[in-house]
């Protein structure tokens, strides 16, 4: 806008000199305007250093050819993480702008991160040394993960392979648990912002959070090594397990997290237990509810034998002896199940619950027996214990009946 | 956290019923209902265990903060 008017005027009246403060405006303006300019990445050395006491960082950045000047504020130099020093080849993300005060192009730099070997492993030294030094990755401070997890964050990109191998491995091992994605940049200067940001919004919503990432270069993986992303997981109020890269790279993010698995998918199943072997658990318990009972009832049989008890004497001894056979013969035969099942598990669970149920003191009513209850539960086993007149309960597999006693007779 | 019966709390409580029934000690109609009680409770965890289906959500940044979407799986 002030450019046209500048330009009206000179119509009017006559070439006029443009002040300074004009031309250095004209010039921002155009800077600004031209999208090859904003947001550019820059990858160089870096020189000439300078902090000033309000916490900004001046430097130049340069090649074999041109150089540039650039500046950190405050906000961003404080979440860099590691030292710039001069001589550091690094890649700079920012905006190209004029500072007028001297003239002088400049980029803004927002994000700041090393490039090459050099540069990374004294970043990361830095970086490592200062968070070891502050305790942070003390074995103390590792959380145990929650046994059966109800809800898993994952922070990771919502494209590509790692998403969709973690999501495999949970619905493989854990249904039950509830699974909330935080998407997340995952490499470039802007990640970690975002990997912090995706952090923030899942954690307060999940019991376990995992961080992932797939292979890379070490440039690709800088972003775990970020001390802002670290400080955030080792505040994080609950457990987080990490996997960045291969098995072989170890970030700054793998030494803070509570768990490090070597891959994504090894993460997936560090967080979320297997159901196959909680089948089997189940089975198990399954097969000690029907011990414990058939020795409960084993127990109540011999006593009822030993106490002389004759209603139909050798009738009743024969389905002492019988049941205690059938017992023993279904009791192996579900050992047996339980150990094949750990392999084949759903169809052959189901029908081990419906052996359960045929062994069940409830079988044992479908065939024709009965148990007498008093009305407050107890049961009556002995004749001597109810009373012409009494009312009684007599329970079948199907229902119960309510009776009265009429007589009672000795054997 | 979740709206669903939680299988913890019904393994827990089968293992309780095994615990107690393989003491022995309990009178006969007590151990029938731990029986039955157990039972019903391993089919619980078993049905749990053999019909889950995985929620995935993601979340979304909206103008009135966070929202999970049902995360769109290829």
């Amino acid at each position: 806008m002030e450019a046209i008017a500048v330009r009206e005027a000179r119509a009017d009246e006559g070439p006029r000199a443009l002040t300074v403060t004009e031309l250095t405006r004209i010039l921002r303006e155009t800077l600004r305007s031209n999208p090859l300019l904003g947001r550019v990445l820059v990858r160089g050395e870096a020189g000439n250093v300078q902090r000033t006491p309000a916490g900004h960082v001046f430097f130049g950045l340069k090649d074999a050819n041109a150089q540039i000047a650039c500046v950190l504020f405050r906000d961003a130099s404080e979440g860099l993480g590691f030292d710039l020093e001069d001589g550091m080849e690094v890649v700079a993300s920012g905006d190209v702008d004029l500072y007028a005060r001297r003239g002088e192009v400049q980029l803004v730099v927002r994000a700041l991160t090393p490039a090459g070997v050099g540069a990374f492993w004294a970043a990361f030294q830095t970086t490592r040394r200062r968070l070891a030094a502050e305790g942070l990755f003390e074995e103390s401070r590792k959380r145990p993960l929650p046994a059966f997890p109800r809800r898993i964050g994952v922070v990771t990109s919502e494209a590509g392979a790692v998403i969709h191998d973690v999501l495999v491995v949970l619905r493989r091992r854990f249904p039950l648990a509830d699974v909330v994605v935080a998407p997340s940049l995952v490499q470039g200067p802007e990640a970690p912002a975002s990997l912090r940001a995706a952090l923030a919004a899942v954690q307060g919503r999940v019991d376990v959070v995992l961080v992932a990432r797939g292979g890379g270069s070490l440039e690709d993986l800088w972003c775990f090594n970020d001390e802002g992303l670290a400080r955030a997981i080792a505040a994080c109020p609950v457990p987080v397990v990490s996997a960045v890269g291969h098995e072989t790279d170890l970030t700054i993010v793998d030494f803070v997290a509570d768990l490090r698995a070597p891959t994504p998918s090894a993460a997936a199943e560090l967080v979320a237990p297997d159901r196959a072997e909680l089948m089997a658990h189940v089975a198990t318990l399954g097969a000690g509810l029907l011990r414990g009972t058939r020795d409960a009832l084993r127990d109540r049989w011999t006593a009822l034998a030993s106490l002389g008890y004759r209603l139909t004497p050798s009738g009743l001894r024969r389905d002492v002896e019988s049941n205690g056979r059938r017992l023993r013969a279904a009791g192996s035969g579900l050992e047996a199940g339980i150990r094949n099942s750990l392999r084949r598990d759903q169809e052959r669970l189901t029908s081990l619950g419906r052996r359960l149920h045929l062994l069940s003191p409830l079988g044992t009513l479908r065939r024709g027996y009965a148990i007498l209850l008093r009305p407050d539960g107890r049961v009556v086993s002995r004749a001597g214990e109810a009373r012409s007149g009494d009312a009684l309960l007599v329970r079948l597999h199907d229902g119960r009946l309510h009776v009265h006693v009429e007589a009672k007779e000795d054997p | 956290m979740t709206d669903r019966p939680l299988f913890e709390d019904a393994l827990a409580a089968l293992e309780a019923k095994v615990e107690e029934l393989s003491r022995g000690d309990a009178p006969l109609d007590r151990a029938l209902a731990a029986f039955e009680e157990g039972l019903a409770l391993y089919r619980r965890c078993h049905d749990l265990l053999a019909q889950a289906e995985q929620r995935v959500s993601k979340l979304v940044a909206t103008a009135e903060g966070l929202r999970e979407e049902p995360f769109p799986e290829a």
